[in-house]
């Protein structure tokens, strides 16, 4: 075992190639996955909080149940969506990095917009009345709730970006785990302990624990600045 | 925008109802204000005078009853509550807020940020985190918030209950200022010692009803009511009197 961990370290040591280029495809697909999540998410979840609509609280329940989405039934339904025979197959982006990005999308953006609603709804315990008192639209209200929880929804975006980049459900369902094309650091994790080339595997976990890392210290870091300067 | 002093801004509230679940909270209350300057409502806790304020402003809709303010045009409220509600941004972007409704230029926008600013004495705290400030300045923030849309009427709900007394004498000065400047004020307070200093008529709640109302003096040291008696005295139980009566 120790054997198996020097080697993986040596492999890192030499910037291998190949673990750098999956590195690369896992933090580019989930990156992007959790700014669309967030882009839908955010506003979704602040609106759910602030305004009052028959039926809101379903909402609240089914957004809430939807943050434990299996990711292989996402991937699946995705995959039935994309797929030739399916009613977006004419696009041709199932196998594809795109396909990727799209189930992982659809995976965080409730989790995004569950935490935000929380977030955004015990912020709305304190400012609601003042900022219906200034008459503000719900919009507006929503809106500047989110920016006084801006450096909270931070950790909901953390939360996001560590289900995607985790998950092997759905990116190897929609992406076929394609050499040098929809290979990431999850699947070629599964694939290469499958083969025995443990090394390579340890390596790629290692790697994977390493962005995990390294993307929530710069956001904590970013976080305590921002709360520093801005109250 | 300029000033309207409104010397007499009638307020008159009817038969109001409120009900929170099974518990009625404004049980019939009749109040008629027409006096300027600042009404106190007074009363022990539960006595129902934030929810009175919050019907007033339209925060909450009354059950039964209605109210009217002024004589028909509508009329420009501003509701300062005991505990500031500030974003966290800047002061002036926490002032400037308040204009948003209103649809005017940036330009506009600032100077009216920075005269209501100044009115507070915090112009040169306009770019500091409005969490920064102390107690007393974040509230007398939030009273610039309230008075940079020049309202008509302006609803106070402890505004210096946290306060030590240099800040609440801060407050208190503005009270008098923005109440001379035409605002109607209507103060809610357990302060009677700032009641007395401040208000021009006095409504004692109690139960959800206005069990009197008349100018201060004549409230605070002859009252007509048990109810009123009672509570400025400080005689206990309560109940014991609003049963009585």
């Amino acid at each position: 075992m120790l054997d198996t961990l020097a080697d993986s370290v040596a492999r890192l040591a030499r910037l291998d190639h190949e673990v750098l280029a999956i590195a690369w495809l896992s933090l580019r697909v989930s990156l992007t996955a959790v700014l669309i999540g967030a882009v839908a998410g955010v506003p979704l979840g602040a609106l759910v909080a602030v305004v009052r609509f028959p039926g809101r609280q379903v909402l609240v329940g089914l957004l809430n149940a939807s943050m434990g989405l299996p990711p292989v039934i996402v991937g699946l339904v995705i995959y039935l969506l994309l797929s030739r025979s399916g009613p977006l197959g004419p696009f041709g982006l199932l196998f594809t990095p795109s396909a990727m990005v799209t189930a992982q999308a659809v995976l965080v953006t409730p989790l995004i917009a569950a935490l935000t609603r929380q977030i955004v709804a015990d912020a709305e315990a304190h400012l609601g009345d003042q900022l219906r008192s200034l008459r503000l639209s719900p919009w507006r209200r929503a809106g500047l709730l989110v920016f006084d929880v801006r450096f909270s929804l931070v950790t909901a975006i953390l939360a996001a970006f560590g289900r995607a980049i985790s998950e092997i459900g759905a990116v190897l369902v929609v992406g076929g785990n394609i050499d040098g094309f929809t290979r990431t650091l999850t699947t070629a994790i599964s694939l290469e302990t499958q083969k025995g080339d443990l090394a390579l595997a340890l390596a790629l976990g290692l790697v994977l624990m390493g962005l995990v890392l390294v993307v929530n210290a710069a956001a904590t870091v970013l976080r305590a600045y921002a709360v520093r300067a801005y109250g | 925008m300029s000033a309207a002093p409104s010397p007499s801004l009638p307020l008159r509230l009817d038969g109001l109802v409120y009900r929170a679940g099974p518990k009625t909270i404004i049980d019939g209350l009749d109040a008629t204000i027409t006096t300027p300057g600042i009404t106190a409502l007074i009363g022990p806790n539960g006595a129902g005078k934030s929810v009175t304020l919050r019907l007033i402003d339209g925060l909450l809709r009354p059950d039964a009853g209605t109210i009217r303010i002024g004589a028909g045009a509508p009329v420009r409220r501003a509701f300062v509550f005991q505990r500031p509600a500030l974003l966290r941004a800047s002061a002036a972007r926490n002032v400037d807020l308040a204009l948003a409704p209103l649809g005017l230029r940036r330009r506009e926008r600032r100077a009216l940020t920075e005269r209501a600013l100044a009115r507070v004495g915090l112009l040169d705290r306009a770019a500091d985190p409005a969490t920064r400030l102390s107690g007393g300045e974040q509230q007398r923030l939030a009273l610039a918030r309230a008075l940079v849309t020049e309202p008509q009427l302006l609803l106070l709900d402890e505004p210096s209950a946290s306060l030590d007394p240099a800040a609440t004498e801060r407050i208190e000065t503005l009270m008098a200022e923005i109440a001379r400047g035409g605002t109607k004020v209507i103060l809610v307070s357990h302060n009677l010692g700032q009641v007395a200093r401040l208000a021009d008529d006095v409504v004692v709640l109690a139960q959800g009803r206005a069990v009197e109302h008349g100018p201060t003096a004549q409230i605070l040291f002859k009252p007509k009511s048990a109810q009123a008696r009672a509570y400025l005295t400080g005689e206990l139980p309560w109940t014991a009197y609003a049963a009585a009566s």
